[in-house]
């Protein structure tokens, strides 16, 4: 079976074409840096600190009930809201004093057992303030770190030109599935910084495999203009490059339908990543690399001859 | 062309197997058990684990099987209902001694178990259970060590006769002296004291300003964390939990991880629980008004002690064990005001016994009474010696073995908590959650899994087939390792499994699209199979290095969650490279390698 019958012959890379792609890009871009900007992240308890209830009752949740409850028991900061299913709540209060957010959680876990209705008690979570802002700097600084290696390891392989091509295209990738969070205010949590570097590392699998055969073509197809080179690599790799992305989407699918609320911002941080990912390294990767007026010379090693060099003049 | 030679086809179907044999002990599931361990980390006998089952058969509960884990034994029962039943028989008989706990225990055949073979653990968020992260603070126990300093310099002043005002602030010590003429004599006083601590002049030329050493602030930190989580694992182990955790992390933190428990309440009971020592000497005659009996420790006699307390843990600076002349010993550093005492006391009794007496103090909740505490104080000699000579506020405790002097160090430090503690992170997972979360996680790899070998089955044939057969095989390795490292699976890691499937077709849909070009290029079948694994090569090892250094950062600087997803992740690409590749080609050179093909069927 074929999902691209024979060959495919599309001129990605065309200026017009590029054109667009760059645009679209950096349009993204900007709506994600702008959102980011104005609206923030819905950031989770990792980041913010604070004390989390996950509670089960044994029929669907009246939530208004929940935050009276709360209300007269004084917590009126408290955030109310359904966890997946109508039986299952989520209970969020902000940071308290170290010394006393332990007590915070006792009468919050008090007051809602005192609700009327058995519950059972899912998951609590108490986080200070402090950790979560550590959390977060660990995690800038595991995605900056990423970045600059993959950057190294690119430019040791192939070179520079490629290098930034294949991060602009990451940190492209990187910054328009967190812009997807801040658009539309998902969750943001521990574990999608690691679907984040997931996508980083996913998506630079793609832009990596395609500059492989754009240097293999460079080199065998002489002659031939880097943009028509880079246009039969991109052309020769579809295939894969589609075929491995659906079989990616497919287990994420299960993992976001099946996986359970807890992992879903995960599922969906991969989800839009990936797909993200995939049109970067045909367009972002190559299109940067073309800006920077990448070569078959940039591949090539010149090859020395150092007598010859002491025979000029 | 595309044969393999018979050692590498060995090779390659004997780490199979391994792989295979490493990963089977997950598949018996758990049962309820009961795992008994010595609270000094004495490993058990067969002698004593017959004993054990013994016990239990007694109270008419026979064990469905009984063995020894790591020193430790484990009572494996049929029903929760009989796990409870033992349980309650072996703590009335060994609670003294051991730290008996109501686990789960892989279902593993014997001869599984005898091979050392473990099944992978669970994470917090699968099994439930409590993880608390402490922070130290560490100005209190600078602060403390500091009033002792203040409280030393003042009395060994006094005692050179030099005139002074000694004054505490914040982490300095400013001696002032009535003039410059003092300065040197104050200052070799001081070095006497403690030859570490940095001394300057003060600004008015009269005075001496003390601090500690960074090498010391060093020291008292360690000192106070290593003996926060001394203390802290002692009362853990007193729980009753299986595989409790306790760990140092980073400068100034400490782990707990209590698996199975539901109840975070149980960290505050030891968070608050106190503990300490008494010196007091031994009433010979029995006799004198206000002597008490006391228990002992263990194997320890009991005595009974005078009224009067010689000194008390709170006045222990430190505690360490340590040789002198070949002989184990216990140094103690006692402050000014307990040495003080000590040495009048030692003057007067040379020769006469004095006991080392140990006091735990805990917070145990009513049961049936939420927020309702009662206090329990349990008192132990843990030591009684024979004073040998006068000392002061440095002397020693001899005639104990090795072992029993480091333990001695540890309890006497382990008394109370060096500094106090504040909870930073703390979550507890409930069971049902925990379950839920096994099940969520199985299933979605289930179906993920049973997806992407559908879709590799139709679009590549027999060649989709021959990958599948890789992936399954790769699941099993990324078991097999997790096993074998003993990391534990999460949630997230169960999310690096799926994502894992996901991409390790990748390094085949990369050979295979290889092999499709190289026959529409006009390659005869061996040779197109032969330069597609070939050429694909360089793309795979490329893209799979990345992918690797992104895995290999997360694990390095990440942290929870994070971690658990790393490692899947990072096993999983390094597994899929061996099946992808070497396993594939193994099976495709089995099956065409040699032939004459018309086709391949791809």
């Amino acid at each position: 079976m074929q999902i691209i019958s024979k060959k495919t012959h599309i001129d990605f890379l065309s200026p017009v074409r590029r054109k667009v792609a760059v645009a679209l890009s950096v349009v993204f871009v900007i709506v994600s840096l702008v959102s980011l900007a104005t609206r923030g992240l819905d950031f989770g308890i990792d980041f913010t600190g604070g004390i989390l209830l996950e509670v089960g009752y044994e029929q669907a949740a009246d939530l208004e009930a929940i935050r009276g409850t709360l209300a007269d028991a004084g917590f009126t900061d408290a955030q109310v809201q359904l966890f997946g299913r109508d039986t299952d709540v989520l209970v969020r209060l902000p940071p308290q004093p170290e010394d006393s957010a332990i007590q915070v959680r006792d009468q919050l876990q008090a007051t809602l057992e005192a609700g009327g209705q058995n519950i059972d008690l899912r998951r609590m979570e108490t986080v200070s303030a402090q950790i979560g802002t550590e959390l977060a700097e660990r995690g800038a600084l595991a995605m900056v770190v990423a970045l600059l290696l993959i950057f190294v390891y690119v430019m040791i392989r192939f070179q520079w030109k490629f290098s930034a091509g294949a991060v602009a295209a990451l940190a492209h990738d990187a910054i328009v599935t967190v812009g997807f969070f801040s658009i539309f205010q998902l969750p943001f949590d521990l574990t999608v910084v690691a679907a984040v570097l997931a996508v980083i590392g996913y998506s630079l699998n793609d832009t990596v495999v395609a500059f492989d055969r754009i240097r293999e073509n460079f080199l065998a197809l002489r002659g031939v203009s880097a943009e028509d080179a880079m246009n039969t690599s991109i052309n020769e790799m579809l295939a894969r490059t589609l075929i491995t992305g659906l079989t990616t989407l497919l287990v994420l699918a299960a993992l976001l339908v099946l996986g359970g609320e807890s992992i879903a911002p995960f599922s969906i941080a991969l989800i839009v990543g990936i797909i993200v990912g995939t049109y970067s390294s045909i367009y972002t990767a190559s299109a940067t690399a073309l800006m920077l007026k990448v070569s078959p010379q940039d591949l090539i090693e010149p090859i020395k001859h150092p007598e010859m060099i002491d025979d000029l003049p | 062309m595309n044969k393999f030679p018979l050692w590498l086809n060995a090779l390659v179907l004997a780490i199979l197997l391994s792989g295979c044999l490493f990963a089977l002990p997950n598949i018996y599931g758990s049962v309820d058990a009961v795992q008994v361990a010595d609270n000094d980390g004495v490993a058990y006998d067969e002698v004593r684990l017959e004993e054990f089952v013994r016990t239990v058969e007694n109270a008419g509960v026979t064990p469905e099987a009984a063995y020894l884990q790591d020193g430790r034994a484990v009572l494996r029962f049929h029903s929760t209902e009989e796990q409870e039943a033992a349980g309650e028989r072996l703590r009335t008989a060994y609670d003294r001694e051991a730290n008996i706990a109501a686990t789960l225990a892989p279902k593993l055949p014997t001869w599984v178990r005898d091979l050392g073979l473990k099944p992978m653990s669970l994470g917090l968020d699968l099994r439930g259970g409590v993880y608390v992260l402490l922070e130290v603070d560490m100005d209190t126990a600078i602060d403390s060590r500091m009033v002792g300093y203040q409280q030393s310099f003042d009395e060994r002043l006094r005692d050179a006769k030099i005139r002074h005002r000694v004054d505490l602030n914040g982490q300095t010590i400013n001696i002032r002296l009535t003039g410059a003429e003092d300065l040197e004599a104050a200052r070799t006083v001081i070095r006497r004291t403690d030859q570490d601590v940095l001394i300057s002049d003060g600004a008015d030329g009269k005075s001496l300003i003390v601090r500690m050493s960074e090498t010391q602030i060093q020291a008292r930190q360690d000192f106070a964390i290593e003996q926060n989580i001394t203390t802290l694992r002692n009362r853990v182990n007193e729980l009753g939990v299986a595989e409790p955790l306790v760990q140092r992390q980073g400068a100034d933190r400490i782990v707990i991880q209590l698996p199975g428990v539901q109840d975070p309440n149980k960290i505050k009971g030891i968070l608050s629980a106190t503990a300490t020592v008494e010196f007091r000497l031994v009433d010979q005659s029995g006799g004198e008004p206000g002597s008490r009996r006391y228990q002992g420790r263990g194997t320890e006699a009991a005595q009974m002690l005078k009224r009067s307390v010689i000194a008390s843990g709170d006045q222990i600076i430190d505690a360490s064990a340590g040789y002198s002349e070949g002989q184990p010993q216990v140094n103690i550093t006692l402050d000014s005001a307990g040495g003080e005492n000590m040495l009048r006391t030692t003057m007067e009794n040379v020769g006469k016994p004095m006991s080392t007496v140990f006091i735990e103090t805990r917070r145990e909740a009513i049961p049936g009474q939420p927020g309702e505490f009662r206090k329990i104080v349990r008192q132990e000699i843990i030591s009684t010696a024979t004073i040998q000579g006068v000392f002061k506020d440095r002397f020693r405790i001899t005639g104990l073995s090795p072992g029993e002097a480091s333990d001695l160090a540890l309890l006497l430090r382990a008394g109370a908590l060096a500094a106090p503690v504040y909870i930073v992170d703390e979550r507890t997972v409930g069971p049902t959650l925990g379950q839920d979360n096994i099940d969520r996680g199985f299933n979605a790899i289930k179906i993920g899994f049973l997806a992407v070998i559908i879709f590799m089955a139709i679009y590549y044939r027999a060649f989709g087939l021959i990958a599948n057969v890789a992936l399954l095989s790769n699941v099993v390795f990324i078991v097999a390792m997790l096993s074998l490292l003993g990391a534990s699976l999460t949630l997230p890691g169960i999310a690096g499994i799926v994502l894992t499937v996901g991409m390790a077709v990748d390094a085949n849909v990369l050979i295979f699209e290889r092999i499709r070009e190289e026959l529409a290029a006009g390659a005869a079948p061996q040779t197109a199979i032969n330069s597609g694994y070939e050429k694909a090569l360089s793309s795979i090892t490329d893209a799979n290095v990345t992918t690797l250094i992104a895995a290999v950062v997360l694990f390095s600087i990440g942290t929870g969650p994070i971690k658990g997803f790393a490692i899947t992740l990072l096993l999983g690409i390094i597994t899929s490279m061996f099946t992808a590749i070497v396993g594939t080609r193994t099976i495709v050179n089995l099956i065409f390698g040699g032939r004459k093909l018309q086709s391949v069927p791809v």
